[in-house]
């Protein structure tokens, strides 16, 4: 194995693992802050419990994103520095910006939450996990501009033997970063919308804090149902737009070799990397991709081999998690809809709360696979026809990087278990019981 | 112009990160000495607790703007000094979810493995820190192409070790400080009494420092050139002074403010001297990571200025507020009920 090959798999793991985390900080901070929000407006016992259970699993899930995070901004430095310097002085800015704007507001009101329960009033209490959320999903905007910038550069020049940035409101506002940031913060909304739901139907199940989870189910289900159905029409909308920008990403999650018009949409077929073609293809309905593509059944759609073999991306991963994704995101949307009409009855539906109960791990699933999409699909290039990634990696020994890649599986995995077995056991253990000892304000 | 500014904006982050986090990363380096037991030790977390996070932000802005304003020298800097970045990165992280994970489970083994955690987590970085700046100030060996010519050993030569030395004692001191200002009783008296012993130990390594310095670096070319400078590091040593005469009449806030004003001159000092390098290469003064040959565009600068003169004052503005809101001393009947929330 090369530094490279090693340079990206550690990438793939850090990025891999603190993706497992920050989808559920910037949904259920966006929750905790409106449970939080209705007990100070109506004084209900109940939301100020929920937003402490809640809470308690957050913190846990929030620190891991924050320490991951970190390593996160130092790998463009440590294994990536020919991309930092070729490109550092767009990317660079944006996560200079981001640090100053967003990671500032949200370490520092999440520690006041945490520990100003007694010294804050209810409502300024409440401000600072609202002022948490908005932090945590600013931040996400402008780390998804700066990802937006390595699928679709924008704004820039090459000048000096690097890019340099030339028009910055060019690249905070172009359509395809704002595309990316809803289509992701969707998906974080539908995660944490299942992960509480899923955590109230374990209750749900055994009978017990019955009124408690029916209401943290309706909040989870409001927040996953409104972006499930969103996601499925801005999801397309995203596709399209991928159609336009990066031609060899969407030919590489369709499969789809040769260019033509009126290109069907096949419903199952298995991609043949090395002869270029598909494998068994089944229920090709004309026109269809075109349309979804281009809203244009005789649009002509480009296919693989349109371009040269060293500009295409891996076929195989790329087109199996948009099956993955896409397959989800429906599913998400039948569950969620199926939810409207148990709704009153959750109670007496065991087995839609079972399936509420596994289904916990499906969001995650499927933003792990949308996230290979984007980044898998992108290859070979780091930044979109501008900079190929084999030509970004740092000039450093196999052997560092091969231990410093060893170290993070093995530190990882050990925060994974810890963390999610601390998060499931307080997800078992409950809400405190009731009344809450009263607060001194 | 904007490369200079940028030049000494960066240097202030890098200062005031090791200002406000150097209290935590000395105090967690120091606990097993001054807390005895496990009541003791949870105040010692949660004399840290709701700062440490926002304390490390100012290291990612510290970081982000390396990126940002000097890409060339965020590049050569991260993958030159891979090892020592990756170790301070694992000990980071050990250190962060220690604070998440250690009372969640009431378990004295559990605990003792945190405990563990957080004194490697705060004493590696405070460590290699150090070594990473003192090299830094001694020039690292890069080539024409900005490739790092050494090792991890290239870094552990006398000067860098002293300045690991450095940092970890003046750190240690800072955060038996800290804890001073949290706590009252035993606690508080055993944690000056520790910064008292750790003084003199600071004085010493502080004096072979600077001693060494005139050997070793050119740090003190921009002093001689311009005498007004040595302002800078006079405040250090004054404040150094200061640290121990408010120490001994027990003002212990303002014993740690004047060690924070040591920690701060001193790594100006440093900065200002290595000025107009980032990184001095040793192999070829021409090989030097410069503000002008390393900096990033006007216009990015320009941009990155605007937005660092409209959010740090407010960042400083709420952090100062947050120190407000916690002031009080730690009662131990406050740290019993946080722990079932």
């Amino acid at each position: 194995m090369d530094v490279l090959l090693l340079s990206r798999l550690q990438f793939a793991a850090a990025t891999f693992f603190h993706f497992l985390f920050v989808p559920l900080t910037l949904g259920l901070s966006v929750l905790i802050a409106i449970m939080e929000t209705i007990y100070v407006k109506t004084g209900d016992e109940d939301y100020l419990r929920a937003a402490k259970f809640w809470g308690k699993i957050f913190l846990v899930n929030f620190a891991v994103g924050v320490v991951t995070g970190i390593t996160l901004e130092f790998q463009f430095g440590t294994n990536w520095s020919r991309y930092s310097r070729y490109v550092g002085d767009i990317f660079g800015s944006l996560l200079a910006i981001e640090a100053t704007l967003a990671f500032f507001l949200e370490s520092t009101f999440l520690a006041v939450w945490a520990f100003g329960w007694k010294r804050l009033s209810p409502k300024a209490h409440a401000a600072c996990i609202w002022l948490v959320a908005i932090a945590s999903n600013l931040s996400a905007v402008w780390i998804l501009i700066a990802n937006a910038w390595m699928q679709h550069p924008v704004g820039y020049v090459l000048r000096n033997g690097r890019a340099e940035l030339d028009n910055f409101l060019a690249v905070v506002t172009q359509p395809f970063a704002w595309q990316i940031f809803f289509h992701t913060i969707s998906g974080a909304y539908i995660l944490a919308g299942f992960v509480v739901m899923g955590i109230s139907a374990y209750h749900l199940l055994r009978k017990q804090h019955i009124e408690f989870f029916t209401k943290s189910f309706r909040m989870g289900l409001a927040l996953a149902l409104i972006f499930s159905f969103g996601e499925l029409i801005q999801g397309h909308i995203h596709a399209s737009e991928v159609a336009k920008l990066q031609p060899t990403k969407l030919a590489a999650m369709e499969a789809l070799w040769e260019t033509q018009t009126n290109a069907p949409q096949t419903l199952f077929h298995i991609p043949d990397e090395k002869n270029e073609r598909n494998w068994l293809e089944i229920g090709k309905i004309p026109g269809l991709l075109s349309l979804l593509a281009y809203h244009d059944v005789n649009a002509e759609v480009k296919g693989l081999k349109a371009f040269p073999r060293e500009d295409r991306p891996p076929v195989m991963p790329t087109f199996i998690a948009f099956r993955v994704m896409v397959a989800l995101g429906f599913l998400f949307a039948l569950l969620t809809l199926i939810g409207v009409f148990k709704r009153h009855k959750l109670v007496d539906s065991p087995l839609y709360l079972k399936v509420m109960l596994w289904s916990i791990p499906l969001p995650y699933i499927a933003l792990q696979a949308g996230w290979m999409v984007t980044e898998v699909g992108r290859q070979p290039w780091i930044v979109y026809n501008v900079m190929r990634t084999r030509d970004a990696v740092s000039p450093l020994a196999t052997s560092q990087v091969g231990i410093s890649l060893a170290a993070f599986l093995v530190v990882y995995g050990i925060l994974g278990v810890i963390a999610f077995s601390l998060m499931r056991r307080f997800a078992i253990a409950g809400p405190e019981p009731v009344p809450v000892r009263k607060r001194e304000v | 112009m904007l490369g200079v500014i940028w030049f000494l904006l960066w240097g202030v982050l890098w200062a005031v990160y090791f200002m406000l986090d150097g209290s935590d990363l000395g105090l967690g380096t120091v606990m097993p000495a001054l807390a005895k037991n496990d009541t003791e030790r949870k105040l010692v977390y949660r004399s840290m607790g709701p700062f440490w996070d926002g304390n490390e932000v100012w290291l990612i802005t510290a970081g982000g703007v390396t990126f940002a304003a000097f890409p060339a020298t965020y590049a050569v800097l991260f993958s030159g000094l891979y090892t020592p970045l990756m170790l301070i990165l694992f000990a980071l992280i050990l250190r962060g979810v220690t604070f998440a994970f250690r009372g969640k489970v009431d378990d004295p083994k559990w605990r003792q493995i945190w405990d563990l955690c957080l004194v490697l987590g705060s004493f590696l970085p405070a460590l290699l820190f150090g070594v990473a700046f003192a090299n830094l100030f001694k020039g690292l060996p890069i080539d024409g192409e900005g490739i790092y010519q050494g090792t991890l050993i290239t870094l552990l030569n006398p000067y860098g070790i002293a300045g690991g030395l450095l940092f970890v004692s003046i750190f240690a001191m800072h955060g038996s400080l800290w804890l001073t200002t949290k706590t009252d009783g035993d606690l508080q008296e055993r944690a000056g009494a520790l910064a008292k012993k750790i003084w003199p130990v600071v004085l010493i390594l502080a004096v072979i420092f600077l001693l060494a310095t005139q050997r070793v670096t050119n740090l003190y070319d921009n002093y001689q050139a311009n005498p007004v400078l040595f302002m800078i590091p006079l405040v250090a040593v004054f404040a150094l002074l200061s640290t121990r005469f408010l120490m001994a009449m027990s003002a212990w806030w303002k014993a740690w403010i004047s060690s924070a004003l040591t920690i701060t001159s001193t790594v100006l000092f440093g900065v200002v001297g290595l000025f107009p390098n980032l990184i001095p290469s040793s192999l070829d003064p021409k090989f030097s990571m410069t503000v002008t040959n390393s900096s990033s565009s006007p216009l990015t600068l320009k941009i990155m200025l605007a937005v660092a003169l409209t959010f740090v004052p407010l960042v400083i503005a709420y952090q100062v507020w947050v120190h407000y809101l916690f002031k009080d001393k730690l009662a131990d009947d406050e740290v019993a009920y946080e722990e079932t929330h």
